[in-house]
């Protein structure tokens, strides 16, 4: 069968190096110069947080709901373990992420510089959860892609492979062979580039929590939950479809994609409609969890009941 | 002793009423009342089927008057379970729920389970077993057989991982009617 993909990430449409570099330092010269408002650099975990115009007119869940039930099993099997098992264990620092793999520019990413030298900025998404709960959080982070595009990957990066951290101290639940840890995802090149996905850093405009994915999580809001990886410290442009721990546990039903997609149900229950915390009862879920005039021509040609 | 074991039976109601009066719950509570009355069905009917094997084994006859008790009890949390499926997660949507019946396999072993429970539990009192006669009483209630491990079946289908908590409960029920055909052959 014939797979039409958007065409790869051009050489040109990465921005260079240099170019990024002097645009941190016009920034940088201009807080010096007293140039950006004085209040803002004290204000909250992200002096400077920018609100975004990537937000949906939804009331938000409660930041109580969006810390305290969440699924995070290298901290428990329960949506209230995450909350009760990582803080005070997870160690976020010092944290680095490796990144490499089909690139130019292989290195390391050292997550209080990735504080310092990027943009915040505010981004309301829905969250859907393959368990057919949803949720609207407010995010803090970056475009994944300005990121990446920073490691200058080739040609041969056709896909992105994140992992997690392992440390089963850290993170009893790794202890459990149910799983084969570390935890891994992955996109492909052209979904990792959207400017839908984000590296976020925080929510509800503070530091991200250990049980939410602190220091740094993946965020793809039209694919289901899982997706969005946490607690990343590694990312590899591979030339091959990674492989991802969800897929390894139970290929039939979870696929690489994953899009958010009511009309193809989990095998073992409907993702028809979805559960909003803080709702009652159950709304209609939208294709590609309502991002689907951002996102659908990244798949078009393809049959979505086959690669689900 | 009877009244104990009717508080000890209604005190995981107790806990899911005081709960859910104080919001405690959770961000999903009907969610969390539906798994904590599930929880509740099949730990007390695997109670339940282990009166007869501890009546056999251990001599404890005196424990025969329990198992009409606890059964119901089993049941009257299964029934809490259904109505939270049907009242607060579904909304009475009918047509997804019989939907639901046919496409997912776990909501179809949960209802069949329920199924073979209810005519159990509406022919338990003293009259309907002497209207039945104690032979076809007996033959009927063997549907618990079934029933107990079609529950364990429900819960093992419905995890999405963690399925040690549900297999433990699978084996405990295999092994309690393991050994009635033990005791069967023995005799």
């Amino acid at each position: 069968m014939l797979i039409r993909r958007p065409d790869p990430i051009k050489p040109s449409e990465i921005t260079p190096r240099s170019a990024y570099l002097s645009r941190r330092q016009l920034i940088a010269g201009a807080a010096a110069w007293g140039m950006l408002p004085a209040g803002a650099a004290l204000a909250g975990a992200f002096p400077n947080l920018r609100k975004s115009d990537y937000k949906v007119d939804e009331a938000l869940t409660s930041q109580k709901d969006v810390t305290h039930y969440n699924n995070f099993y290298e901290f428990g099997l329960d949506k209230e373990d995450p909350s009760a098992n990582a803080p005070g264990r997870l160690k976020t620092r010092p944290w680095t992420i490796e990144v490499g793999g089909e690139c130019a520019k292989p290195g390391t990413i050292d997550i209080d510089s990735f504080l310092k030298d990027n943009t915040i900025e505010e981004r309301i998404y829905r969250h859907r959860c393959v368990e057919a709960w949803s949720m609207v959080i407010p995010w803090a982070g970056v475009p994944l892609g300005e990121v990446l595009k920073r490691f200058e990957p080739n040609s041969n990066a056709k896909y992105v492979a994140f992992e997690t951290l392992m440390n089963p101290a850290q993170m009893p639940g790794q202890r459990s062979g149910e799983f084969t840890w570390p935890y891994r995802e992955g996109l492909r090149i052209d979904e990792a580039m959207h400017p839908l996905a984000l590296l976020a850093v925080g929510l509800y405009g503070e530091t991200l929590p250990e049980q939410n994915g602190a220091p740094i999580r993946l965020v793809v809001p039209w694919k289901y939950g899982f997706k969005g990886i946490k607690s990343i410290v590694r990312i590899t442009f591979t030339p091959t479809q990674p492989r991802t721990l969800w897929n390894i546990y139970a290929p039939r039903e979870y696929g690489f994609y994953s899009n958010v997609n009511p009309a193809v149900d989990h095998p073992r229950w409907s993702q028809a409609k979805e559960h909003r915390i803080g709702e009652f009862g159950r709304r209609p879920t939208l294709p590609f969890n309502g991002y689907a005039d951002q996102v659908a021509s990244l798949y078009s040609g393809m049959d979505l009941k086959q690669y689900f | 002793m009877r009244l104990l074991v009717h508080l000890l039976c209604a005190l995981p109601l107790l806990w899911l009423g005081g709960l859910a009066a104080l919001d405690r719950l959770g961000a999903n509570p009907v969610e969390a009342a539906i798994r904590f009355s599930g929880d509740w069905a099949l730990r007390i009917l695997i109670l339940a089927l282990a009166v007869t094997p501890l009546r056999q084994f251990a001599k404890l006859s005196v424990l025969a008057s329990y198992r009409r008790m606890l059964g119901l009890w089993g049941f009257a949390y299964a029934v809490l379970h259904l109505l939270g499926y049907v009242v607060l997660d579904q909304f009475f949507d009918w047509a997804n729920i019989g939907h639901e019946i046919i496409k997912h396999k776990f909501i179809t072993a949960g209802m069949a389970a329920f199924a073979l429970l209810a005519p159990l539990a509406a022919t338990s009192t003293q009259g309907m077993i002497k209207r039945m006669g104690g032979q076809a009483w007996r033959r009927l209630h063997r549907a618990v057989y079934l029933a107990v491990p079609l529950a364990a079946l429900h819960y093992i289908w419905m995890v999405k991982a963690g399925w040690k908590q549900p297999a433990t409960y699978m084996a405990i029920a295999l092994l309690l009617l393991l050994s009635r055909w033990v005791y069967a052959l023995r005799r």
